[in-house]
Parts: C-alpha cells; sequence; structure tokens
C-alpha cells in the first residue's frame, strides 16, 4: 500500500534526547561539538537565568517591576537554542522569550523597562538583531517567514528563528508561517516550547495531533521534538535546523517538551487552578539545571563553588540593572506621540503641545 | 436585592441565560476549568457541563468563525476574546462575516452571537489589551456595540444581548470589573439595547459618555456642583446603536454640551455623537460641543497610562470652556 496512516507518520516523530534526566549521555552520536568552556557556559547560563527568574518574581511582588512572564523549568528550551545562533541571526520573541534575547543582546535593564511598561525597553539598541517580544500569539510567526525571505534576499548565511508555545501552535498565523516559509524555502527555524498549558487550557485540548512537530509535515518543512529539559539536544536540535535552512535546506520546526514550574503571568494566574501538585513533581525531576549539573560534575566542569559565583554574579547584575532602569526618564506621553509617525500630522502636532504643557506642571 | 460587582452581574446574566435556553453556550480560550482570566465564568463549566460551557484552542479567528458555524445550527453562541486587543485576529470573522450574514443572506440566516470582551485602561496591562476600540466595532454596520458602566445595566444589557437576534459586542471596562459593588436584582431582567441612561440630572451643561469615563464624569459634576454649575451625565450604555432621542432632549435642554470618550480623539464614538447633535439640536445650542478624549497615539505603553486617559479634572476644564464660552 502506497498510502501513509497518521498513526504511522505520528510514530515518527519520537522525542529526540542526548542527556536523560540522571544526567547521562544517552545519545553519543547526536553530541554536538561543544568545548568544555561551552557546556560551562550552557550551565552558567541556565542558572543565571534561574535566580533572575526569582529576582523578577519577587520584584514584581513587591511592585517593582510589572509585567513578566516567569521562565523556570524553560532554560534548556530557550537557552539552548538560543546558543546555537550567530549574533547576526534574527530572533523574534514572544513575551516569555526574555532571557533569548538578552543573550542575544539586549541589556538586561532594557528587559525590566519593557515589563514596566516603557517604551525605552523596546528601543533595540543597534547590532542587536531582535524585536521586543510580542504579545499578540502569533504575530511574530509570520514575520518571522519575511525576516528569514529577506535575510535569503540579502544573500546572507544567517536565519530568523522565533518563539511561540504550544497555544501558539494554534493560531492560523502559525500555519501561515510555516507554509510561507516552506513555500519560499526561507531560512526559518520555528521553536514551540510546548509547555503543556496555555495558560490553563492543556495541550491536549489544543489540537488533536499527537505532537506538534508533526505539523511541519503538512507544510513540507522540517519537523523535530526535542526534549525540552535537555539543554544539548536543544542545542543539538536547533544547531542542525540552523545548518539546514542556511544551507537552503528548508525551515524546521522544533517543538520542546517542556514546562513553566510558576504561573502563567505574574498577573493573578493561579496554577493550583488546572495542574496538579503530582504533575508539577513530575516535570520537576526532569529539571534541566539539575541533570545538566549532574553531567557536568561528573566531569569535573562543574562544582558548587562556580555554582555560587554564578549567582552571586547575577544578583550582582540584576541589582545594577534595577538601577539603572530606575534612572530612565519617567515616560512621557510627548515621548508616545514623537514616535507615531516619521512626520506629524496636524491633530499631533497640536497634541504634542497640549501635551507639552500639560506635562511641563 | 443583592450586591454585586459587575463581574459577579455578568456572570450571573450568563447563568440565567445557560438556564433558560439550552442553545446558549459559553466557549473562549481559558473560559472553562480556569473560569476566565477575570473569572467572568467561574463555576459555570460545573454547573452547566463541558458541553455547555468550554475552552476552545487558542485561536480567535476560529472562535469567530466557530460561533458563525453554530449559529447556522441554531445555536446562541457567547464566545469570550480574552482581552479586546486581540480583536484584530477575529475581524474577519466579526465584521466581514457575522455582520453581514443576515443582509448576504436576505434575512435567511442570522448571527445571535455576544462576543464579550474585557478592555479598558488604567489597570497597566501589556500592548494590546487595554485598547479603546470600539469605534471599529461602531463603524460596523449589522453590529451592536454595548459598554456597560455599572453591575446593574451590565446584567441587565447581558441578559439583553444574549437574546438578542443579531450579533453584539459586549466590551466589559477591565477597571470597573471590581471597582465597587451595586444594588443587582438576583433575578432576571433586561436593560433595553441602543437606551442611554441618565445618571445625573443637571440643567447647565450635558456630558454625553460611556464605559469608565461615566464615573469620572460624575466625579466632575460633583466638582462642578461646588462651583455652581449642574451638569447631567448622560450614559450611551450602547455605543452603536446611539441613542440620540436622550441625547438630544438633554441638549435642547441644557444647551451646552461636551462628549467624553476613554478613546482617542480621531474617528470614534465621540465625533459621531457631536455630529448628531449638530444634525439635530444646533440652533439649542449656546456653545460648540467638545470633546475630551485620549490623544492620537496608540495605546500607551503602562508607565504613561495616567496622563494619557482623560480624567475627571480634563472634563471639569472643558465643561468650564463650554460653560464660559
Ligand atoms: C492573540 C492572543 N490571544 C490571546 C492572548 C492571551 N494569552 C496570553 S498567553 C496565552 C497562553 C499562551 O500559551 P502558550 O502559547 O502555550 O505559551 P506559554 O504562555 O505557555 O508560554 C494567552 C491565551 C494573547 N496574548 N494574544
Ligand atoms: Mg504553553
Amino acid at each position: 500500500m502506497g498510502t501513509k496512516t497518521l498513526t504511522q507518520i505520528e510514530e515518527e516523530f519520537e522525542t529526540f534526547q542526548i542527556l536523560n534526566e540522571e544526567g547521562e549521555i544517552v545519545n553519543e552520536d547526536a553530541m554536538p561539538d561543544l568545548s568544555d568552556e561551552d557546556l560551562q557556559e550552557l550551565m552558567t547560563r541556565m542558572v543565571y537565568t534561574r535566580i533572575w527568574d526569582q529576582r523578577a518574581i519577587s520584584l514584581n511582588r513587591q511592585g517593582r517591576l510589572g509585567f513578566y512572564a516567569p521562565v523556570a523549568g524553560q532554560e534548556a528550551s530557550a537557552l539552548g537554542s538560543q546558543y546555537a545562533l550567530d549574533k547576526e541571526d534574527f530572533i523574534l520573541p514572544g513575551y516569555r522569550d526574555v532571557p533569548q534575547i538578552v543573550y542575544h543582546g539586549l541589556p538586561l535593564y532594557q528587559a525590566f523597562l519593557f515589563s514596566r511598561g516603557h517604551f525605552q525597553g523596546n528601543q533595540i539598541p543597534e547590532g542587536v538583531n531582535v524585536i521586543s517580544p510580542q504579545i499578540i500569539i502569533g504575530a511574530q510567526i509570520t514575520q518571522a517567514a519575511g525576516v528569514a525571505l529577506g535575510l535569503k534576499k540579502r544573500g546572507k548565511k544567517n536565519i530568523a528563528i522565533t518563539y511561540t508555545g504550544d497555544g501558539g501552535a494554534s493560531q492560523g498565523d502559525f500555519y501561515e508561517g510555516l507554509n510561507f516559509a516552506g513555500a519560499y524555502n526561507a531560512p526559518a527555524v520555528f521553536v514551540v516550547q510546548n509547555n503543556r498549558f496555555a495558560i490553563s487550557v492543556p495541550v491536549e485540548k489544543q489540537s488533536a495531533a499527537k505532537t506538534i512537530a508533526q505539523k511541519a509535515v503538512a507544510a513540507g518543512i522540517h519537523g523535530v521534538q526535542v526534549d525540552g529539559m535537555d539543554v544539548l539536544a536543544v542545542y543539538a536540535a536547533t544547531q542542525q535546523a540552523r545548518e539546514r535552512a542556511v544551507n537552503e535546506e528548508g525551515p524546521t520546526l522544533i517543538e520542546t517538551l517542556t514546562y513553566r514550574y510558576g504561573p502563567h503571568t505574574m498577573a493573578g494566574d493561579d496554577p493550583t487552578r488546572y495542574r496538579t501538585e503530582e504533575m508539577d513533581n513530575e516535570w520537576e525531576k526532569k529539571d534541566p539545571l539539575v541533570r545538566f549539573r549532574k553531567y557536568l560534575e561528573s566531569k569535573d566542569l562543574w562544582s558548587e563553588e562556580k555554582e555560587n559565583e554564578v549567582v552571586d554574579q547575577a544578583k550582582e547584575d540584576i541589582k545594577a540593572a534595577i538601577k539603572k532602569a530606575d534612572e530612565a526618564p519617567k515616560q512621557k506621553v510627548t515621548d508616545l506621540i514623537e514616535n507615531m509617525y516619521e512626520e506629524l500630522p496636524k491633530n499631533l502636532q497640536e497634541q504634542m503641545e497640549e501635551y507639552k504643557e500639560k506635562e511641563s506642571k | 436585592m443583592a450586591q454585586m460587582t459587575m463581574i459577579q452581574a455578568i456572570t450571573d446574566a450568563m447563568r440565567i441565560e445557560l438556564k433558560n435556553d439550552e442553545n446558549v453556550l459559553i466557549f473562549g480560550e481559558d473560559v472553562g476549568k480556569n473560569g476566565g482570566v477575570f473569572r467572568a465564568t467561574e463555576g459555570l463549566q460545573k454547573e452547566f457541563g463541558e458541553d455547555r460551557v468550554f475552552d476552545t484552542p487558542l485561536a480567535e479567528s476560529g472562535i469567530g468563525g466557530l460561533s458563525i458555524g453554530l449559529a447556522l445550527q441554531g445555536y446562541r453562541p457567547v464566545p469570550e476574546i480574552q482581552f479586546f486587543g486581540f480583536v484584530y485576529e477575529v475581524m474577519d470573522a466579526i465584521s466581514g462575516q457575522m455582520a453581514r450574514l443576515r443582509y448576504r443572506s436576505g434575512g435567511v440566516y442570522h448571527a445571535p452571537i455576544t462576543i464579550r470582551s474585557p478592555f479598558g485602561g488604567g489597570v497597566k496591562t501589556p500592548e494590546l489589551h487595554a485598547d479603546s476600540l470600539e469605534g471599529l466595532m461602531a463603524q460596523q454596520p449589522g453590529l451592536k456595540v454595548i459598554i456597560p458602566s455599572t453591575p446593574y445595566d451590565a446584567k441587565g444589557l447581558l441578559i439583553s444581548a444574549i437574546r438578542d437576534n443579531d450579533p453584539v459586542i459586549f466590551l466589559e471596562h477591565m477597571k470597573l470589573y471590581r471597582s465597587f459593588r451595586d444594588e443587582v436584582p438576583e433575578e432576571e431582567y433586561t436593560v433595553e439595547i441602543g437606551k442611554a441612561d441618565v445618571k445625573r440630572e443637571g440643567k447647565d451643561i450635558t456630558i454625553i459618555t460611556y464605559g469608565a469615563m461615566v464615573h469620572s464624569s460624575l466625579k466632575a459634576a460633583e466638582e462642578l456642583e461646588k462651583e455652581d454649575i449642574q451638569a447631567e451625565v448622560i450614559d450611551l450604555r450602547t455605543v452603536s446603536p446611539i441613542d440620540v432621542d436622550t441625547i438630544i432632549e438633554s441638549v435642547n435642554k441644557t444647551g451646552r454640551a461636551i462628549v467624553v470618550q476613554e478613546a482617542q480623539k480621531q474617528a470614534g464614538i465621540a465625533a459621531s455623537v457631536v455630529a448628531e447633535i449638530n444634525d439635530r439640536a444646533i440652533l439649542s445650542l449656546e456653545a460648540p460641543v467638545l470633546r475630551v478624549t485620549a490623544p492620537d497615539t496608540v495605546f500607551p505603553f503602562s508607565a504613561a497610562e495616567d496622563v494619557w486617559l482623560p480624567d475627571y479634572k480634563d472634563i471639569m476644564e472643558k465643561a468650564k470652556q463650554v460653560i464660559n464660552f
């Protein structure tokens, strides 16, 4: 029979893993070519981000941060994929993808300003190839196809990478983005961080498809499901996807299986309404830091001392970044008017005067 | 009578209609087990089952299309768009499709759909959550657009909306959800769609407004009273269609008016109200009708919300300008 059944297709999407929960390499052949320093750097970033996440949550509770979407649990998925990028690759993040853009060059204090709803947080410095986090779920995905096509037209050997969640994979924009990138053979990588919930809605309710990765099939692009708690697997999958993309071998959809430990955002979400403690515990056993720490310790590449250094550094940096964010000038309506058009139309010219006066009081 | 917040009044209206009509279906992102991100549908799935109250995949355009399809099957969908800033995702289903269903089918089909959605400034949300986009909706023939300002009105209007046989956009101002309680009958009652309400009587000037600005306008009216100015405050409640009769009656009495909206100045509801007054009551006017609005920028990043949003002082100032004309 020449026909393939759905089950056969779904069976092809096995979860790609290199490092198991015990911190053992289970897929030696797939081991990426990373130096000891690279391995240590990956761990450093994950530890750093965990501390940053904790600080962000407590700053939010003190009313000093504003909008924040916790990332603990998703460090391997977020940071492993970013680590595979070239500085000239372009990131189109969602609201939970702030660590990726900070490691791509956005100063930390600007990430805090973004949280505080200050427009300067969105003013990406020259040479940092990112756009500020998208709030509209899915909007960044079709844009990523556009960035990728642009890179290709310019003859650059770079990719566009975009992130969304398991919920985001239900948006029309998701399918359109995959399809456009495929149709143009544009160098795009689409990462879906499947943390099993879209706010309260479990991934099983998003789709009849068993995996998100298999959605690549209909678009005619590559698809892979990765253990998103395994930083080595996420890195390797992204690195391969990147290679294919720049060699015009097609875009890739990467589904990372992960979990967010915290609430959806800090704006009143209560995960106990929709998740069980057993489920939380089960996922915490898969923790990306724990297993990678075990692995590095077994290779004598990590120690408590080293970890403490990273923790101290993170705390210090965060303190400095908050201080810098505090120093940002009070945001004015006139700043916003200024940024509406290249040349202000008459209505806004008048309003500019009106608000200048209002704000001078 | 019970004391209810607006969110409780809204839940209550849905509960009543779920009971009254087995064709009423409630769905949207997180509305089931989670009871909605604002808990507007709290307890409804438990009470009425997953057949009647259910989560959707995360796709607003899908929610819109699904509503139309269910309406074609005789259901009465009450979908939630989690925040109204996401309406752009579902604009075709709303303006391109459901608003035109009766018209393009020559009256054979209709869309008894009520889209509920939170919006409104002052709560410091991320981008595209708080925008006042009622003007966009009001420009679409075939839709009705409701914005209640009190728990009492919210319950009565939501029941009317759900029973209405045409599509209704029901916008719930986030700032009003829990900011105060109101006497709300526990039994069912309706408030007529398309009917404004005089929230305060006065003889010197008419303030026409809706949504959270009703409360800012009432506060302004209180302050103006101290200066011996009696302001009448009209709450439109429905911004499309507009209750022209109530406005004109009041303006004929006071001879002066301002229109207050939280939305930007360009186009919009306030401009329509001013035009209606000019069309119908120009000879009663002692002064031009002025508007209090937000400036013509995109809704501000949260750190600038406080200055951007009109407040009662802006309203007082504009009222005095008209009085002293
Ligand atoms: C177009 C749109 N619809 C709805 C929302 C509200 N919303 C914010 S996050 C979220 C759930 C997203 O879940 P998922 O894609 O799985 O990402 P996660 O938050 O789990 O990282 C929802 C419904 C939004 N921001 N944009
Ligand atoms: Mg998710």
